[in-house]
């Protein structure tokens, strides 16, 4: 069962990932998008762990609802409603139960991913974070490592795309050949899930 | 890095600082991002927000002011604001006649807004929007975010914002946004790429004696890469561009915009071969606006905007307005 601070610490390994590959998301995002995808995650996952333990939410529940809450004021952007709306949503699938299984916590997963792709309008091959979610929400019921390896390679996979939603989308033809940011991202809390359960470092 | 900055974390905050103690007319909160006509809420009259990334100045606090906009919510460079700045905004301006939000066609100003407008309205504030999307550089397909909102976002603003003061309720500044934007499309060129704070370096390489065609605001590439072109050249291309887009039956206001490093006297050039290409295709000038007005950070290049215009806008650009960037007739 997967307790309040599972979700802590994985909302703690995302906000250090985002920290230390701050600097490749923006290169990725130069070339095809506007060059702060990198610095804007940063600025709202450093909110998210910033909230004082006193005040930091008790059920799974309410601790990734507050976090998407924090994602939408302070990312802006794209990110910010979309990170937001995926860990909100997830949250409160998750209702207010003070433990959850893991299938309950794939099922809310889902329920977020399935908030995201609504609000963007996108869908996988689009070229944006869905073509790493959902890969990775997919391969979750079967292991934190199998869906940090899948979210991973949807990230590689977005390559030789051509974008269809988001900014990259006005590039037409010239977004080919480029790793999305958000797929890349995406990739990260996957990984950070791996880690918050205790999985060896992958490749 | 040459940048006249601190650090590039407080490049946003630092500029509303120098804003306020330049502009005493405007209220300007540091902290939250919001920038504030002075005297509103202005009793019964129908308050304009806008807001969008930052490195687009004076895009949009410099729009801020009678005749104009209300507030502004400027995000960090190229990104979005967040809900709560605009959802502060509208409570700082709303008279109880409503707000309309001036929202540019990104995927982040969109999500942005359209999550504050739910908010706002939660609070009982009456709001409308209107999505500015003139830029014909991208086709309107099902498979792209739609066009994007670039140079036309003024004269919606400066338009809308005429009719709010006039006193026209929300349904009627919501029309005249509207058939702004209906008649309005621009076509921008890039002659080098933009440095942003967070990067540091261009974000894009463009060699010299290269540009780039069909660009937007954000510091992305345009649609088509060619040898340089004359400022003769590129107006041809540019205004044919638009006008294959927008063929006019009466008389236009023209802006002849800067991204950000091209000179006036660059501006003004190009500006006299925009005309000649809309004199040799019969379109009728009626106002013209040259200047650095929707930029791009240190981007060199221009857009060309176009509206097409009645009696009625025809008044509502000539009505005075008193901001920090667009000041005439008071």
């Amino acid at each position: 069962m997967l307790d309040a601070d599972f979700f802590h610490r994985w909302l703690a390994a995302a906000a250090a990932a985002v920290d230390r590959e701050a600097d490749r998301l923006t290169e990725l995002d130069s070339p095809i998008g506007d060059a702060d995808h990198g610095s804007n995650l940063r600025r709202g996952f450093t909110a998210v762990v910033a909230t004082p333990e006193k005040e930091a939410p008790d059920t799974p529940g309410a601790v990734l609802t507050l976090a998407g809450r924090q994602l939408i004021s302070t990312v802006g952007g794209a990110s910010g409603p979309l990170y937001g709306t995926l860990l909100r949503r997830t949250g409160k699938a998750l209702g207010e139960a003070p433990e959850v299984s893991e299938a309950e916590f794939a099922e809310a997963l889902r329920a977020g991913v399935d908030a995201v792709a609504a609000l963007g309008g996108a869908a996988l091959g689009d070229k944006t974070m869905l073509d790493s979610l959902v890969p990775g929400v997919d391969a979750l019921p079967t292991s934190y490592a199998a869906a940090r390896e899948a979210a991973r390679r949807g990230a590689l996979a977005t390559i030789p795309l051509q974008a269809r939603k988001g900014r990259a989308s006005y590039l037409g033809e010239r977004s080919v050949g480029h790793q999305d940011p958000g797929a890349t991202s995406s990739a990260l809390l996957f990984e950070a899930l791996a880690e918050a359960a205790g999985e060896a470092p992958g490749e | 890095m040459r940048m006249l900055i601190n650090v590039a974390e407080s490049v946003v905050a630092d500029a509303l600082r120098g804003m306020a103690a330049a502009h005493p007319e405007l209220a300007v909160d540091v902290e939250n991002r919001v920038i504030v006509r002075r005297d509103a809420p202005v009793a019964g009259k129908v308050a304009l927000v806008s807001g969008g990334g930052s490195g687009h100045e004076p895009l949009h606090g410099g729009f801020v002011g009678p005749g104009m906009l209300s507030a502004a919510c400027p995000g960090e460079v190229y990104t979005s604001p967040v809900p709560d700045q605009m959802v502060r905004a509208a409570a700082a301006v709303d008279s109880g006649a409503g707000v309309l939000f001036v929202i540019k066609n990104y995927t982040g100003d969109v999500l942005n807004f359209d999550m504050a407008a739910e908010l706002a309205e939660d609070e009982g504030v009456q709001v409308a929007k209107v999505l500015v999307n003139d830029d014909v550089a991208v086709s309107d397909s099902l498979y792209t975010a739609g066009r994007r909102g670039t140079g036309a976002t003024l004269f919606v603003e400066k338009l809308a914002g005429a009719a709010a003061e006039e006193g026209m309720p929300l349904e009627r500044v919501e029309a005249v946004a509207r058939r702004v934007n209906d008649n309005a499309r621009s076509f921008g060129v890039a002659l080098s790429a933009c440095s942003t704070p967070a990067k540091g370096s261009p974000t894009f390489d463009l060699p010299a004696g290269e540009l780039e065609l069909g660009i937007g605001i954000h510091g992305e590439p345009g649609r088509e890469r060619r040898p340089m072109m004359t400022s003769g050249e590129i107006a041809d291309f540019a205004v044919h561009a638009v006008l294959e887009d927008l063929d006019p039956r009466s008389p236009v206001l023209v802006l002849v915009n800067g991204m950000g490093a091209t000179p006036l006297l660059e501006l003004y050039g190009f500006n006299a071969e925009v005309h000649r290409v809309l004199r040799e295709r019969g379109v009728a000038v009626a106002r013209t606006l040259v200047g650095n007005y929707v930029t791009s950070l240190d981007m060199a290049g221009a857009s060309v905007s176009l509206c097409q215009i009645d009696e009625e806008l025809l008044r509502l650009w000539d009505a005075p307005v008193h901001t920090a960037a667009l000041r005439w007739g008071r």
